[in-house]
Formats: structure tokens, sequence, C-alpha cells
């Protein structure tokens, strides 16, 4: 990406009124609405799920129905191996999904920010070594890398988002370090500079704020990734062993028989929960991208 | 370019910019050309090691614990694997051994097997290689059919149908797609009758060997768990393939081609189709990323005797010089297929040849 693009302003009523454009071209856009709306629904279900869903409803022992029977008006959508409503389930393992997604993007962005503006801003042997370490860990396969970092570490939500955030941050790098350069080839970086300004004052004060909405961007995408790969190593039996997680009842229902007794209730809503999730993620994410960057090839 | 972070399971297009970069950057003379490549894919594999011996010996605060847990172990065996992993000895003489011990083969014992590391990845690699061979083969010629002709007159339905699908396959996680499949095809499901095995790479109590029928039986259980992968894969040729070829459309040679009065099949596959076919080519080697991804999750459910599962298995105990031994061959791999992408990038494009 090169320099000459957009030009958030620097002065606060310019910015409050780049920020009512931005908005008024968000809601120009029906994908990022339906978006926007399938993420707040999902946040709101997610927090009010402690609400109306007692631990009772979630404990293996005692379970309410059936083990793995089909849907009925008591179980909108069947059981689970231990009898348990899965429509609950469900529910509930919305709250570790968007939980370790938003935390190990939170991690991610700090990480992929801190060496991407340093690659950014101080260029040279700093920016060759750094760059070196990112290019090395995009080459080299993720999963494989967070299983060994998951395992080592220990079954548990800890290690899976420390995992996730180690795998993923070389692409934010990458792309904050972008930024910085075609920020930092603008004039007022030189002006600052000129008027005595340190490296650490440019960075924080003039670096950061033009190149903030770059790792807004990045971080909804990262999201959506965050989530695919939190439910494949909780799949794969790195999760918390005890706690309802979208990717924990997909690894249920093919190792405790359901899936061999063809119990498509069991097996769809989890992965149409992750499909629509990450769906909403990626659809803010590309119209923030887009609006941000129209010169980025794809749609309108 | 926009590089964003792509899920563990789906990496390829953001590497996709090293080889140009890489390529143009001027090296005199191919020799010269090949010595840097080879000398930064052996740094990559010295950072490998050494990523590899942190997270593997110096992270699990007690490595012999973390190797014996859930075991039960005699204090004579601590002491023995306490002095066999060198424990008593400075870091710097450890990572020495375990380099040493790495490129003889070495790569440990495993727990749950009981089988050197080296035997049982030596084991297990051919499994792998059909399922990720054949899906490879299988993806390449799907995606770039349909790349070439939804790029070749883009907006028409053929290109929204497909960069619908491919767009659609891509999201979903690749093991629920698998288990999907799963239940409609092995399962049965309504009409659908139980047309493919449910796991496995052969029949159990059948004989092996070259027989008709054996070749006959892996492939039936090949089939899903290809078709999984592909159905994943896919689409990044399919995408790769129709943005060249859209590249392409408004390129002069392509109205000369026509003003000779070359039909458009011939213009498409005569003189689009070779110079659109170079980003593709590459995308080749860069796979092998999201292929060893996708193939740990398939095989898993798919329960196929290759590496993946083995990575799986390692994973319930776990087992971790199983676990160290599959990291290192997948992420060497990766790095073998990185050169050779350079290597082909080069050997395909007389301009880069040339720089």
């Amino acid at each position: 990406m090169t320099a000459t693009t957009q030009a958030p302003a620097a002065a606060a009523p310019p910015r409050l009124q780049a920020l009512r454009r931005f908005a008024r071209q968000f809601a120009a856009r029906p994908t990022a609405m339906a978006g926007l709306l399938i993420l707040t629904a999902v946040t709101v279900l997610a927090l009010a799920a402690p609400l109306f869903i007692h631990p009772a409803d979630l404990a293996v022992v005692n379970a309410p129905g059936q083990p793995i029977a089909p849907p009925s008006l008591r179980f909108p959508l069947g059981t689970d191996y231990a009898g348990r409503s899965i429509l609950t389930l469900l529910i509930w393992g919305t709250r570790p999904s968007l939980a370790i997604g938003v935390i190990a993007t939170g991690l991610t962005m700090i990480l992929g920010s801190v060496i991407g503006l340093l690659a950014g801003h101080y260029g040279g042997m700093v920016s060759r070594v750094l760059m070196a370490v990112t290019d090395w860990f995009i080459a080299l396969p993720a999963l494989p890398l967070a299983i060994a970092l998951a395992a080592v570490l220990g079954q548990g939500d800890v290690s899976i988002t420390i995992a996730i955030a180690v795998t993923s941050w070389p692409g934010t790098a990458r792309l904050i370090r972008a930024q910085t350069l075609a920020v930092e080839a603008r004039p007022f970086i030189e002006r600052a500079r000129a008027l005595g300004a340190r490296d650490g004052q440019l960075v924080v004060r003039q670096v950061l704020p033009n190149v903030a909405p770059f790792i807004l961007v990045s971080s909804t995408l990262t999201v959506a990734g965050a989530i695919l790969s939190e439910t494949t190593l909780a799949f794969l039996g790195l999760g918390n062993p005890i706690e309802v997680s979208w990717g924990s009842m997909i690894n249920q229902a093919l190792f405790q028989g359901a899936v061999t007794r063809g119990a498509w209730w069991y097996v769809l809503p989890p992965g149409i929960a992750i499909l629509i999730v990450v769906l909403g993620f990626t659809l803010v994410g590309r119209a923030v991208e887009n609006i941000l960057n129209p010169r980025l090839p794809g749609q309108a | 370019m926009s590089s964003t972070s792509a899920p563990l399971s789906r990496q390829g297009l953001s590497a996709l910019e090293a080889p140009s970069g890489a390529g143009a950057s001027g090296a005199r003379d191919f020799a010269h050309y090949l010595a840097r490549k080879l000398a930064a894919a052996v740094v990559s594999f010295m950072m490998l090691l050494v990523v590899g011996f942190i997270i593997f010996s110096l992270m699990p605060s007690n490595p012999v614990e973390a190797l014996t847990r859930g075991r039960p172990t005699s204090p004579k065996q601590l002491a023995f694997l306490t002095k066999q992993l060198g424990l008593n000895q400075p870091v710097w003489e450890r990572f020495g051994h375990f380099v040493a011990n790495t490129f003889q083969g070495h790569l440990g014992y495993s727990w749950q097997f009981e089988t050197p590391v080296a035997t049982l990845i030596a084991q297990r690699l051919w499994p792998t290689l059909l399922l990720m061979g054949s899906s490879t083969i299988v993806s390449i010629l799907v995606g770039m059919w349909l790349g070439i002709h939804s790029g070749w007159r883009p907006g028409r339905l053929l290109d929204r149908v497909s960069t619908g699908a491919a767009i659609t396959f891509w999201s979903v996680p690749t093991f629920w797609l698998g288990i999907i499949l799963l239940v409609v095809f092995s399962v049965g499901f309504g009409p659908i009758p139980a047309l493919f095995p449910a796991g496995g790479m052969s029949t159990p109590g059948t004989a092996g060997g070259l027989s008709p029928a054996h070749i006959l039986d892996v492939g039936r259980h090949l089939v899903l768990p290809c078709l999984t992968l592909v159905l994943v894969v896919f689409a990044q040729y399919q995408m790769i393939m129709r943005s060249s070829m859209i590249d392409e459309l408004g390129s002069p040679y392509l109205l000369t081609a026509r003003a000779k009065g070359l039909r458009d099949v011939e213009v498409r596959q005569r003189h689009a189709v070779p110079n659109a076919l170079l980003p593709t080519v590459t995308l080749i080697f860069l796979q092998v990323g999201t292929m060893i991804s996708g193939a740990i999750t398939v095989e898993t459910v798919y329960s196929w005797p290759g590496l993946g599962y083995l990575t799986f298995q390692a994973l319930q105990i776990p087992d971790l010089p199983l676990l160290e031994g599959t990291f290192i061959i997948f992420s060497a791999s990766v790095i073998v297929f990185n050169l050779l992408a350079d290597l082909a990038y080069r050997w395909l494009d007389p301009r880069v040849r040339r720089a």
C-alpha cells in the first residue's frame, strides 16, 4: 500500500467529521449493517446467557433428557451424549468462543502493532531483524505451532489464547509496518521532527493515531480467524475439558458416537453458529477496510 | 495487498507476495540466487530448531514430569530420564545435543507407542502423502478450470456461483465440513445410502500389498477425506487463477491474437492461460502449510492413519517427543516447499530470470 490514500485529519473537529462520514458510509452498506446486526445479537446473547441458563442445565450428571435424542418440543435442537439440551449448550458456547477470540485478538494487536511500529519507525537493522522474524512466522504452518504451544502449556483457555496470539501476530505486524512507513513519509512528521519531537513522542502522538484505523480493521478480521482457530484447537481436545464450547461440542459429537448414529442435529448447530459469527466479523471488517481504503480491489 | 491474519488453518495467500519480491531483487546469476535462497532456508531451519527447543525443552518447567504425566514411573526411571534428557547439563550443551540428534534423524522416543519417533513418522508418511497429493491434484484441476472460466467472463452466472461457493467453503471449519460429509455419505442420511467407509485407510482384515482389490479399497476410503480437503483448498486456486485471468483480459497481445482471427477458445487457452498460470504454480508450493493444517483435522475426523492423525493421537497423552517430531517435520517441509516455490518462480518467469 502506498502513502497517498486516506488522510484522517489531524485536528479534533475534522476528525469528528471524518467519523460521521465513516458512520454514514458504513450504514449505506447492507452487508456491513448485516454483519453489525449479527455481532450485536450474538454479543447480547453471550452476555445475557447466565440470566436464563443455570449451571445445572450444563452439568453432565442428572441431565434432563435422553442421550442423543432428536429434536422435540422440549429440546428444540435435540440432546447431546449426556442428555443436555443442544440449544442451551449452543447459546452457552458463544461465551468462550467470543471471549477467547476477542482476548487473543487483543494480544495479537498489541504484539503486532508494537513490532510493526518499531520496524516501520526505526528502519535499518531493527527493521530487517524484526521483519525476518515476522516472515519466518508467516511461512511456518500455524496449526502445528499452535498445537505444540497449547500442548506444552496444558489444556485450557489460557494456553489456547496464547497459542492463537503467538501464531497470528505476524500479519498484523506486516500491515502496521507498511502503514507506519506510509504515514512517516508525510510532511507533518518532518514538521514534528523539526519542532524537536523525539522518537517515542513521534510514534505515540503522530504515527499511532494515524495507524489506529488500520489496527481496528485488522482486529475485526483477526477475531474471525481467532474464533476459527479456537474451535479447531478445542475440537482437537486442547480446550478446558469441562467447559462447553462449540469446538468441544463437535469433538464430543464425533467421539461419543453421535456421528456414527447419524445425529445431524448434534453436528449442524455448532458449525452453523461458527459460520455465522465468523461471517459477521468478516462482513464488518471488509466493509471498514473498503471504506478506509477505497482503492482496495474487491466489492464496492 | 491486504495482509490480514489468516486463521490457523488458512494460510498461503499472505505468503504469496514473498517470491515475487524476492525474485525481482536482482541476483546476478542462478548460482548466486540459489545460494542465497539455500542460505535463507538453512537459517529458517535453524530458527525452527531454536523455537522447537524453546517450546519442548525450556517451556515445560519440569520436562521429566511433563513427559511422564499420567504414567506410573519409578524414581529409577525418573533419574534415568533426567540423565537421558541431559537436564543436568547447561542449556547450550543441551541445545547442541538436540541439534546434533535432529540432524542424525534421532527425534526421541514416543511414550505412547514405545517406538522411536522417526520410525513412527516414516510409517505414517505415506498415507499423508497420498491424501495431500491426491487432494492437491484434484483441487488444482477443479480450481484452475473454474478460475479460468469465471475469470474469462467475470460477472457471469458461473463466476458468481463458483466465487460464492468458494468463499462459503473457505469460511467453514474444515473438521466440521468433514464431519458433515461423514454423516451424509458414510452413515447415510435420508435417501442417501452409506456410500463410503467411515474411517481408516483400508477395511480391517483385508490383505494389503498391491492387489487391485486393496487399491480399490484404499481408494474408497480416500474419497471422503480427499473431498473434504478439496472443498476447502480449491477456492485459493480458483481465486488466484480468476484474478490473474482478469489481469490478462485487457492485455494488447490478446487483441493481437483476436485480430489474427483466432477463435475465443484459442485466445483463452493458447495465449491468456499460459500467462495467467504463473501465480497459480507458485501457489501449489505455498499451499503446503494450509494442506498440513487441513490434514491434521481431516485425518482426525476420518482416523486416516497419517501424520495428522498421529499428531492428534500424540495430543491425547500428550506425548511430547512425538509432538515435537511431527512439529519439526511439518515445519521443515514447509521451509523446503517455500524454497521450491522460489526456485519454480524463477525458472518459470523469464523476467525474473533476467533481472
